[in-house]
């Protein structure tokens, strides 16, 4: 709302002298009100354009026709894409099944889910229900930090730390089972550490907000902290909690640093965590950094792989968003 | 423990409306609660001095007084909910059928088994209607389903909130209305079989209609088990009481048969605030 006068304390007979100046106050603040309302919606506008931007050119070289530029699926059927078991874009003999890469990052979101939403929730259930405000208060900042490592120290740790030191002398001397030096195990763990911070943060603040009488309601029936911790507080934030499941699965999909280090860069159909694989951020970044000319096919195929990365991630945020708006419980 | 007790309770009709006021009170019984040269502590500040009080077996005791008198903090002492808030520290005994409470070997989730507890606000979990009955006999071990089939029904008859619900025991019980969610909550403090009750305030939220049904419930509680009851309502404490304590500034200015209170207290203070010239 613009003011058209001044608030009634202005109004006083020795300030204001006549209508004239309090209308010309007015206009320039119409003005200045303005400006700072179209600098603001401009601000806000750059996401969107962002946003806007970044769809129309993933579907400008995956799918849209136009003349004079042949998109991917013009060359590849979506009916190949789709059920073809072979990535093999760099090869003579090219094939473009999106299922390995597919197959490949759902193993090491997988493992990252692992270990890391079971871990998230406990450290938050923790944080929120047992650890005194002092703990409390040292270990929020600290478990934060770990969010602000770059990925590519997490990649270096998964192949040069967890993989030789950790995953190979349990399970290669111990089991005997072969372990490559880059592997889907290593990535996916280091993964599972990075949206650690993620779930403990986000169901950390769902837990905190099912209110306290709750809780006494619990403990006046002679419930014990963890009967109170896992059957009400735990259960009363479900929908929150899952919700930050969603967002850290679909951080650790998006995750590219740390699994094309630790994992590898070789796409195939399997499930074995042990061996090197290829995710689809992966792929993306071997033919960004490659020597792969623009306009070809093989270019192309990095922005299919990007429009179903940007699919899956979208979809899981849209799901998440409505888990939170569906049941959520409303407590007054 | 109380078999017979709830061997009686089982046969309860649901809902019984008899109007407590006017009705003979019987003789107080047996001494459940005592405390004595009782005092609380939020950190250093004292909020409870030297309380001296005893709660007889099966009747209603309510406590009144203006608000931050100390009474609810009182009330919440005898199930040692206090224990949940940081600093705080109680002097003196409170004893529980001559059990002091406060002992550092008793187990706190067993006295508060035997000490229910309903609270201002009703407290529904979000979770159906039977497993809010349900969870208090599901912690402690209980999880036989026919068992719990006819506990869930017992309660919610006692609750007189049965007749409301019986068809719908897997809705969701945030869907309940404020007067039913309250019964509720009375329904799943009855279900760990307490032989004391704590209601704080339990009606201050509730339409005049609902009042009425929850008073009327404690009326018919009291037969069986130990209430002891805080309201902000003068003429609740008068309707449902027998003994009427009342608490100012953190002391227990007076104890006495609710009639007497009300009628003829002893002190000056009791008298103001009864007749509502402060507080």
């Amino acid at each position: 709302m613009i003011p058209t006068s001044s608030p009634p304390d202005a109004i006083d007979a020795t300030t204001v002298k006549t209508g004239g100046s309090l209308r010309h106050t007015a206009s320039w603040l119409r003005v200045k009100e303005a400006i700072i309302r179209w600098l603001l919606f401009g601000c806000a506008l750059i996401s969107v354009i962002t946003t806007a931007s970044i769809i129309f050119v993933l579907l400008y070289e995956a799918v849209l026709p136009f003349p004079g530029h042949k998109p991917f699926f013009a060359e590849v059927s979506l009916w190949d894409f789709l059920t073809e078991t072979r990535w093999t874009p760099q090869f003579a003999d090219k094939h473009f099944g999106i299922m390995p890469l597919l197959c490949d990052t759902l193993l090491v979101t997988g493992i990252s889910g692992i270990v890391g939403l079971p871990i998230g929730l406990m450290s938050a259930v923790y944080l929120s229900e047992y650890a005194s405000p002092l703990r409390r208060n040292i270990l929020k900042p600290i478990l934060e930090l770990l969010a602000g490592i770059p990925t590519v120290v997490y990649g270096y740790f998964g192949l040069n730390v967890i993989t030789p030191f950790v995953l190979r002398p349990i399970l290669q001397s111990g089991l005997g089972l072969d372990v490559q030096i880059f592997n889907a195990l290593s990535g996916g763990i280091v993964v599972g550490l990075m949206i650690l911070p993620l779930v403990t943060s986000l169901s950390e603040d769902v837990l905190r907000a099912v209110p306290k009488s709750l809780r006494e309601a619990g403990y006046a029936l002679g419930a014990t902290k963890f009967d109170v911790s896992a059957k009400i507080v735990v259960p009363s934030a479900l929908s929150g909690i899952l919700a930050s499941f969603l967002l850290a699965l679909s951080r650790a999909i998006g995750e590219t640093m740390a699994v094309t280090i630790a994992c590898g860069q070789r796409p195939i159909l399997t499930l074995n965590p042990l061996v090197q694989i290829q995710t689809m951020t992966s792929y993306v970044v071997n033919v960004m950094k490659g020597d792969t000319p623009a306009g070809t096919i093989e270019y192309n195929s990095l922005y299919a792989v990007a429009l179903v990365l940007f699919l899956i991630t979208l979809s899981m945020n849209i799901v998440s968003q409505f888990i939170l708006r569906r049941y959520r419980e409303v407590y007054h | 423990m109380t078999n017979s007790m709830q061997a009686a309770t089982g046969s309860l009709v649901p809902q019984i409306t008899v109007s407590a006021a006017g009705s003979a009170h019987k003789e107080p019984g047996r001494i459940k609660f005592e405390t004595r040269n009782m005092g609380f502590f939020y950190g250093v500040h004292q909020a409870l001095t030297d309380i001296n009080l005893k709660i007889p077996e099966r009747s209603v005791t309510a406590f009144i007084g203006p608000s931050g008198c100390g009474k609810s903090t009182y009330l919440r002492s005898l199930n040692r909910m206090n224990d949940i808030i940081e600093g705080t520290r109680v002097i003196g005994d409170v004893l529980l059928d001559g059990e002091n409470i406060y002992d550092s070997d008793v187990d706190v989730v067993a006295l508060r088994k035997r000490v229910g507890m309903v609270f201002q606000k009703s407290t529904p979990f979000p979770k159906s209607i039977y497993d809010n009955i349900a969870f208090g006999p599901r912690i402690a071990g209980r999880t036989n389903k026919e068992e719990l089939d006819s506990l869930v029904e017992r309660c919610l008859k006692q609750a007189a909130l049965w007749n409301e619900v019986k068809d719908r025991l897997r809705d969701s019980a945030m869907a309940l209305s404020g007067g039913q969610q309250q019964r509720l909550c009375i329904a799943r403090a009855l279900a760990t079989n307490p032989e004391v009750l704590l209601m704080d305030e339990p009606a201050s939220a509730l339409d005049p209609a609902s009042t009425a049904r929850i008073e009327d419930l404690v009326f018919e509680l009291k037969q069986n088990y130990t209430i002891v009851i805080v309201t902000h309502n003068m003429q609740q404490a008068a309707r449902v009481s027998e003994i009427t304590a009342f608490f100012c500034l953190g002391q227990l200015v007076e104890v006495g048969r609710t009639k007497q209170m009300f009628t003829n207290p002893t002190q000056k203070q009791t008298e103001d605030y009864i007749t509502g010239r402060f507080g």
